[in-house]
């Protein structure tokens, strides 16, 4: 303990707030801000870490130091030292069970930068907890046990941190004095996390060995591991590069607050500003009215700005008197965003009643509220293993992909390009609470009030022109079930019949437009929505679509149901038991993924989610695929 | 759009600033009736300052509340009148009917004058005029109960704080929904730390309590803190004279209940210096704190702010 107090911290300027007091202040006035989360779990050292950090920075007076000693030895876990860990662990019912039960807050600052730390518990409630300190923040530091290495625990915080969108991550291998300061097993670790960054897709990171502990590479450079050359880990906090300054680069977005209007001769929209710039002279859209307009004046208590940039709260006056109120979104005129009412997004559940998919939950997005329902979710994502698991609905601290429709369409954008405008939080009508998170990845359908190209010959007109009705007949069923082989004897028996058909074949399509796809469970869902929109052209084109996919996720087949018009979508159900299919195997892709060779294949390692109410079910037990054909024919042409 | 080269590096203190005023115009915007506490000490100082920046040109849209205790020094009463005036809002002075029927003070009445004056108090005021969003100047640096104090934090009918049972608060997205009954509590300066509220009052100039600067001023000693006789009310010992010292305070509360500290401090940058030298923590001056372990998080529990 005795040298822990005499390590002299570099962190507080002591000597310039003594001599010039004034050249102290300016110095602070132009500090940054640095927002991080620290993540681990009970036993990896996280309280003992963020302790250290104040200790180190001085952020702790001599009162609470003595409380903290007093602490220490009455129900401290380290003996005659200090137990750093009570000095940030704050409920007393926590503080009695010897954890922390929720996300608590912490500042220090050094010369060059303030500092808020999320510090957020490791049992249970991880998920939630972690999620809601990592929306916050700019850089995560996920700390290991050096003993222990990679751990589950290490991959789901890992998962969670790339999920909220942290870039800036830095690996604390901790307890190095555990091992003897053994550089190999540090390089070791590394490495093998190095492997499990990439295949998540965590592009950088930061490696250090520290012991939060003995205060290694925290504030100063540990004379114990001299072969590391890296910095400090508060040297790297206070220097690393932010991407605040990256929300000002896009183009110019900002969600209205509240209209300011003191009398009639003012009328200003106030927010903070999400990304970009804006000045005097810019032309503005208001969405999702798609009304614009020019700013007249940035207005605040200091005076009109001649430009206001990302994270600035402002009012701005528009030259036309258009409509604009709380909820919309103000973007630069010829960049908007766009609008839409039903989206893909990952979505975080939060509350211990489970999600009901298909209930009415308030959506509050920017500074909109609306009404949505949320689909059943596509899947669920096992934290621990990464795997996609099929799931009915997500219970406390599941994460999961789903559709989600609101009850009006809304400016957005994805999550990965605004946080703003693409992260939202999930509100029970009944209790009020805060039952969810979710971050958009994109709009399922364009609304109708993205402005379409007037086309002069309507659908109408190609349909009349081919004498038919345009439709689309879409073949659902298990891998070998028959899909392709009756879809194209219906083709053939129709083009007998002077209809106009195209086919479109799961492997064909697969051939070209989707190329780009895999077979997870998200390629296969936009495998599917591309198909749909393809389908929905040619519907426009007056053809009748045949589809031949797997297509196995209810919501998928009802998405496309909903892009097509009223009547248009016909789901044909090839009913195979799947052991039937199994024997069948024409392409001998079930023994392949029996062994294991491939992965995400439907009724094996991915679900097959029946029709409940298709419009035409084959049995394929019962009937031949000539019957089939002319079965569906009949219903189609009475 | 600009060049990356050409990007705005915003300092903590504006990015602190643009947080604390998007927290005020959600709560406006999403709650019926809102309501300003101010307690005249330099957090409210800070508050108000910013609630006048977020409203601007209009004056900020809610009455601001002094809950008295009838003990605050007299030079927060002169300030909390000039600053309603100055900034175009109401000002409610609630004082508990009960504990002034009852002349529940400090220094007959121990715990029991906080907890009527401010705990019951509050409560009685909120429920009168029916305020259903109260903004307090709390900050999250100051105690370790309130490192984990939410933004928008939620009250029962009965005001009690659930701290097991709290919303939780993703990016800059707050869920002010409530039942009928239920209120909240919104912390806009929760993420300032004392230096930043006396950084932001010297660059913004913002008017405080003379009491912050030092001044020769009559002292007295009691359980170990430097107390200042503010008037006549102070029930001094047989033949004991205060003695005049330079003191100044880091906190203002009720005067008999507020440690002064020594010091000759008398401009802010001086304040700001001594702070940042000083080696004990900002709530030491309070004698509430000292009770037990965890006092703050008790009282909080209870409807204390």
């Amino acid at each position: 303990m005795t040298d822990m107090k005499a390590q002299e911290s570099s962190y507080k300027t002591d000597e310039l707030i003594a001599r010039d007091i004034d050249a102290y202040l300016l110095k602070h006035q132009h500090k940054s801000l640095l927002r991080f989360i620290t993540c681990g779990s009970v036993d990896d050292g996280k309280s003992t870490l963020i302790g250290r950090l104040l200790y180190d920075s001085k952020m702790i007076f001599e009162d609470q130091l003595a409380a903290l000693e007093a602490d220490s030895k009455r129900v401290g876990t380290q003996g005659q030292n200090i137990d750093f860990a009570l000095l940030v662990d704050g409920l007393a019912a926590e503080r009695e069970q010897g954890i922390t039960i929720d996300v608590a807050y912490r500042f220090f600052s050094t010369e060059n930068r303030k500092f808020i730390v999320a510090d957020t518990p490791g049992h249970e409630q991880y998920t939630r907890n972690m999620i809601t300190g990592a929306s916050t923040a700019d850089l995560a530091v996920i700390l290991i046990d050096a003993r222990k290495g990679v751990l589950t625990q290490t991959r789901r915080h890992s998962y969670l941190v790339n999920l909220i969108g942290i870039r800036n991550v830095v690996l604390a291998v901790n307890k190095m004095d555990l091992v003897g300061y053994d550089q190999d097993k540090y390089e070791e670790i590394v490495a093998d996390y190095a492997k499990f960054a990439e295949s998540i897709g965590i592009k950088a990171f930061t490696p250090m060995p520290i012991s939060g502990f003995m205060g290694d590479n925290i504030t100063t450079k540990s004379a114990n591991m001299p072969w590391y050359q890296g910095p400090t880990l508060m040297a790297h906090l206070e220097t690393v590069e932010l991407d605040v300054a990256a929300d000002q680069v896009r183009p110019f977005r900002m969600p209205v607050q509240w209209v300011n209007r003191p009398n009639l001769d003012f009328r200003g929209f106030s927010g903070l500003i999400a990304s970009g710039v804006v000045k005097p002279g810019d032309a503005v859209r208001v969405l999702p009215s798609g009304k614009t307009s020019t700013v007249t004046r940035i207005v605040t208590l200091d005076g009109d700005l001649q430009q206001a940039v990302a994270g600035q709260s402002i009012t701005l006056c528009f030259a036309d008197e258009i409509d604009c109120s709380r909820g919309d979104v103000i973007t630069l005129a010829d960049a908007p965003v766009q609008v839409a009412d039903q989206f893909e997004a990952t979505i975080v559940w939060m509350a211990d009643e489970a999600l009901t998919p298909g209930r009415a939950y308030w959506l509050k997005i920017g500074t909109q509220t609306v009404s949505a329902s949320i689909h059943a979710p596509k899947y669920q994502v096992n934290v621990n293993t990464l795997e996609h698991m099929a799931a009915k609905t997500l219970e406390l601290n599941a994460i999961g992909v789903t559709n989600i429709a609101t009850d009006r369409p809304i400016p957005f954008e994805a999550y990965e390009q605004n946080r703003t405008l693409g992260g939202f939080i999930v509100i029970d009508k009944m209790t009020n609470a805060t039952v969810g998170a979710g971050m958009i990845h994109f709009a399922l359908r364009r609304s109708q009030n993205v402005h379409w190209q007037a086309l002069d010959t309507s659908r109408e007109t190609h349909a009349n022109l081919k004498n038919q009705k345009p439709a689309v007949l879409w073949f659902t069923g298990l891998s070998g079930a028959g899909k392709s082989t009756i879809a194209n004897l219906v083709e053939k028996k129709l083009v007998r019949m002077n209809r106009h058909t195209f086919l479109l074949d799961g492997d064909n399509v697969r051939h070209g437009l989707n190329k780009d796809l895999g077979f997870t469970e998200a390629d296969r869902i936009e495998n599917i929505r591309r198909v749909g929109e393809v389908a929905k052209l040619m519907t426009d084109a007056g053809l009748i679509v045949i589809t031949a996919f797997i297509s196995p996720f209810r919501s998928e087949r009802e998405m496309v149901r909903q892009m097509m018009q009223p009547g248009e979508f016909v789901e044909i159900f090839i009913d195979t038991k799947l052991a039937d299919a199994e024997a069948r195997d024409v392409k001998g892709l079930y023994k392949k993924a029996r062994a294991g060779e491939l992965k995400n294949f439907t009724g094996i390692d991915s679900p097959y989610e029946a029709p409940e109410n298709p419009e035409i079910q084959i049995d394929t037990s019962k009937i031949t695929p000539e019957q089939a054909a002319d079965l569906i024919i009949e219903r189609l042409i009475p | 759009m600009v060049a990356a080269d050409e990007t705005v590096k915003l300092t903590h203190l504006q990015r602190l600033e643009a947080e604390s005023i998007h927290i005020m115009r959600e709560v406006v915007a999403e709650t019926e009736k809102p309501v300003m506490l101010y307690s005249v000490g330099k957090d409210s100082a800070v508050m108000l300052h910013l609630a006048r920046k977020a409203f601007y040109p209009s004056p900020p849209p809610f009455p601001l509340l002094h809950v008295d205790t009838t003990w605050k020094f007299k030079a927060m009463y002169e300030l909390r009148d000039r600053m309603a005036r100055e900034s175009g809002m109401e000002l409610i002075v609630y004082q508990n009917p009960e504990a002034v029927a009852k002349g529940i003070n400090p220094f007959d009445h121990g715990a029991l004058h906080t907890d009527m004056w401010k705990t019951e108090g509050l409560k009685q005021a909120l429920d009168k005029y029916g305020f259903d969003a109260a903004f307090g100047g709390a900050r999250r640096d100051e105690e370790k109960s309130r490192a984990k104090e939410r933004i928008f934090s939620f009250r029962s009918a009965n005001h009690r704080w659930d701290p097991k049972n709290q919303r939780p608060e993703l990016w800059n997205l707050y869920n002010a929904r409530k039942a009928k009954g239920e209120s909240i509590r919104v912390f806009p300066i929760s993420n300032w730390t004392e230096l930043d509220i006396w950084q932001y009052i010297h660059l913004e100039n913002i008017p405080i309590v003379p009491l912050y600067f030092a001044n020769e001023r009559p002292t007295v000693q009691r359980n170990g803190l430097t107390i200042m006789v503010d008037d006549d009310r102070f029930p001094l010992n047989p033949g004991e004279v205060p003695e005049m010292k330079s003191i100044r305070f880091r906190t203002l509360g009720c005067y008999p209940l507020t440690g002064a500290v020594e010091s000759y401090a008398k401009t802010l940058p001086e304040v700001i210096q001594e702070m940042l030298l000083t080696t004990t923590s900002e709530r030491q001056g309070r004698a509430i704190d000292h009770d037990q372990a965890a006092s703050m998080e008790k009282k909080k529990q209870e409807g204390y702010f």
